[in-house]
């Protein structure tokens, strides 16, 4: 056996499997702006002069409530990720800062969430946002991912607060700086490059999710674009431009995020997977 | 310096002490407890009650475990979801993970150029949502479109093309393999950060005794690596064992052709909400919940107990 693994293999392996993950999204997306005749007759050429239509993404946009559907996924899930940050690194700051008795107990009690999917106490939540009034309001399904995030959240933030400087903390507290101003103005700063992380671990998942929206706001109204391009989708099957260029509609802004925050998202996910 | 916090706090009244743990963990406390742990532990309760004609609950005990296991229309679903979902683990144990491994041992060997390309690339389908990486790949699939058949003649293969989500015998396998395809990204991220985390003096002595890059990875990173193989393991488990959407959006809620795609997750969705061929019933759900439940449970015993402490003596 050789003694270097020849640097040519590992770029050839690289880039293959680098083609396997972007092939099928460049063909979905690639195809949505051909006329139908072109997507069946030359699928993986790029779209021409002559083969270029938009006719799928007038009929998304102008068919459907996409913008709608925007606006339902972007606010739930920043709405979401702020309150799951908020009240994430609140509750580890307590528990890496403060000892009281059944500390430990809570913090086990709060890692429950990180093994057991919240999905299996599906038939309850709807009981109980039956109960509440709150079936098709954004504010249920804020309320179910809010619940979903905050046990990861705190795991990864108690880490993280843990390795923050004690001299920071008490020397503000020996200028008689109130505890909950510490947490504010001098912890919750430093908590910054630890966003990245949690938003992986959250916004991800509460964007990309099908189950909640499902079973909890599946009214017009309140349809996230998951839900709203999966029923879009099941009623134009045939109608090959329309459900390649909602298939776009749901991928492009996703991916366009993606490369802009990539290494900080890429950062955050190998800074907290240490362990 | 834990005694200047707990002067910090005892200097406070009992009562000031108190109104700030109280601020600072009663939200999500709260949040928590009431949309995550209370819906799992009535869910569980649940399932011991079984609904009359007029709709009134009756307390049944196990009734309705010994009915899923035993009656034979529940027996042949229930069982049917688990094996499906046994082999769909078993299929990202063989294939994501190896995968995984191979890749981030690659992206973690030294001076490698464009590192941070091949990592930004190879992620991006992690990120997209299962419903619409389901339809993306229903329709490469298809043969109505032709692309994956085109794919194959050019290489000369165009005869081994069948329509594999339609056929009874490779559906499964195939769903299987579009979300290894997708969720890959997971333990190649978390396996490249350990793989980082090694110290340098370790790679770099065995390196001076002359050996390849190949034999460092398996017989220096690779064991030290284990812990992080073991919760990338469990971290599969749960995933798997609670899939849904993948085989929603690309089979819908009866997981055909006949159920030969059926997991324990469109099972329970099918139970709860009812189908064409059965009404849908709270209980009977909570039932199936609760089975998952148990089944996640054990796996993260086995793992708690058995793997990651045999694993922990291993790390450094």
């Amino acid at each position: 056996m050789s003694r270097r693994f020849g640097p040519a293999a590992v770029h050839v392996i690289l880039i293959a499997y680098s083609l396997i993950a972007l092939m099928p999204i460049l063909l979905v997306v690639m195809n949505s702006f051909k006329a139908r005749k072109a997507i069946f007759g030359a699928p993986l050429a790029l779209p021409s002069s002559e083969t270029f239509s938009l006719i799928g993404y007038s009929k998304v946009l102008g068919n459907s409530n996409v913008g709608m559907f925007f606006f339902n996924s972007v606010s739930v899930t920043l709405i979401s990720m702020a309150s799951v940050l908020l009240f994430g690194a609140m509750a580890a700051w307590a528990l890496a800062e403060y000892r009281f008795k059944g500390s430990t107990l809570l913090a086990l009690f709060l890692s429950i969430g990180i093994m057991v999917p919240i999905r299996l106490g599906s038939i309850s939540i709807l009981h109980t946002m039956v109960s509440l009034d709150l079936i098709n309001t954004r504010l249920a399904l804020i309320l179910v991912y809010t619940a979903q995030g905050l046990p990861m959240a705190i795991f990864i933030l108690s880490e993280f607060i843990s390795q923050i400087p004690k001299d920071l903390r008490d020397a503000a507290r020996c200028d008689g700086v109130p505890e909950i101003a510490i947490f504010f103005q001098v912890i919750a700063p430093l908590l910054r490059p630890a966003i990245a992380t949690v938003a992986v671990f959250t916004v991800v998942p509460i964007w990309n999710d099908l189950w909640f929206p499902l079973l909890l706001a599946p009214g017009k109204e309140t349809q996230t674009i998951t839900l709203g391009i999966q029923q879009f989708i099941g009623q134009y099957v045939t109608d090959w431009n329309s459900v390649l260029a909602a298939l776009s509609v749901a991928i492009l802004p996703v991916i366009a995020i993606y490369l802009i925050f990539s290494r900080q998202l890429i950062g955050g996910l190998t800074a907290g997977a240490v362990k | 310096m834990p005694e200047l916090t707990q002067s910090a706090l005892s200097s406070k009244s009992g009562f000031g002490r108190l109104a700030l743990l109280v601020f600072f963990l009663g939200p999500a406390v709260v949040i928590y407890a009431a949309f995550s742990v209370y819906p799992l532990i009535a869910t569980m309760a649940l399932a011991s009650f079984t609904t009359d004609q007029a709709g009134a609950y009756h307390f049944a005990g196990i009734d309705n475990f010994i009915l899923l296991l035993t009656d034979k229309d529940w027996r042949g679903p229930f069982w049917n979801a688990l094996g499906n979902n046994v082999l769909f683990f078993i299929i990202h144990m063989l294939v994501q993970n190896p995968i995984g491994i191979a890749i981030a041992g690659l992206l973690s060997l030294p001076a490698l150029k464009f590192r941070a390309t091949y990592r930004t690339l190879i992620f991006m389908p992690t990120m997209l949502s299962v419903v619409i990486i389901g339809f993306a790949w229903n329709l490469i699939l298809s043969p109505l479109w032709g692309v994956s058949e085109g794919f194959l003649k050019f290489f000369g293969l165009g005869s081994l093309f069948q329509p594999w989500l339609g056929l009874e015998g490779s559906a499964l396998i195939t769903i299987g393999l579009i979300s290894v395809w997708q969720f890959v990204g997971i333990p190649l991220m978390l396996i490249y950060a350990a793989l980082l985390n090694i110290p340098e003096e370790l790679v770099d002595a065995a390196r001076i005794d002359g050996l390849s890059h190949l034999r460092i990875f398996f017989h220096v990173k690779l064991p030290l690596i284990m812990p992080t193989i073991g919760l990338v393991s469990i971290l599969t488990f749960v995933g798997n064992f609670n899939a849904f959407d993948l085989v929603y959006a690309i089979k819908g809620a009866l997981a055909g052709p006949n159920f030969s795609t059926d997991l324990l997750g469109t099972f329970f969705y099918r139970t709860f909400f009812g189908n064409q061929l059965q009404l849908g019933s709270p209980t009977m759900g909570a039932t199936v919940a609760t089975a998952m439940f148990l089944i996640i449970l054990m796996g993260v015993c086995v793992y708690l107990f058995l793997v990651q402490r045999r694993l922990e003596r291993h790390s450094f």
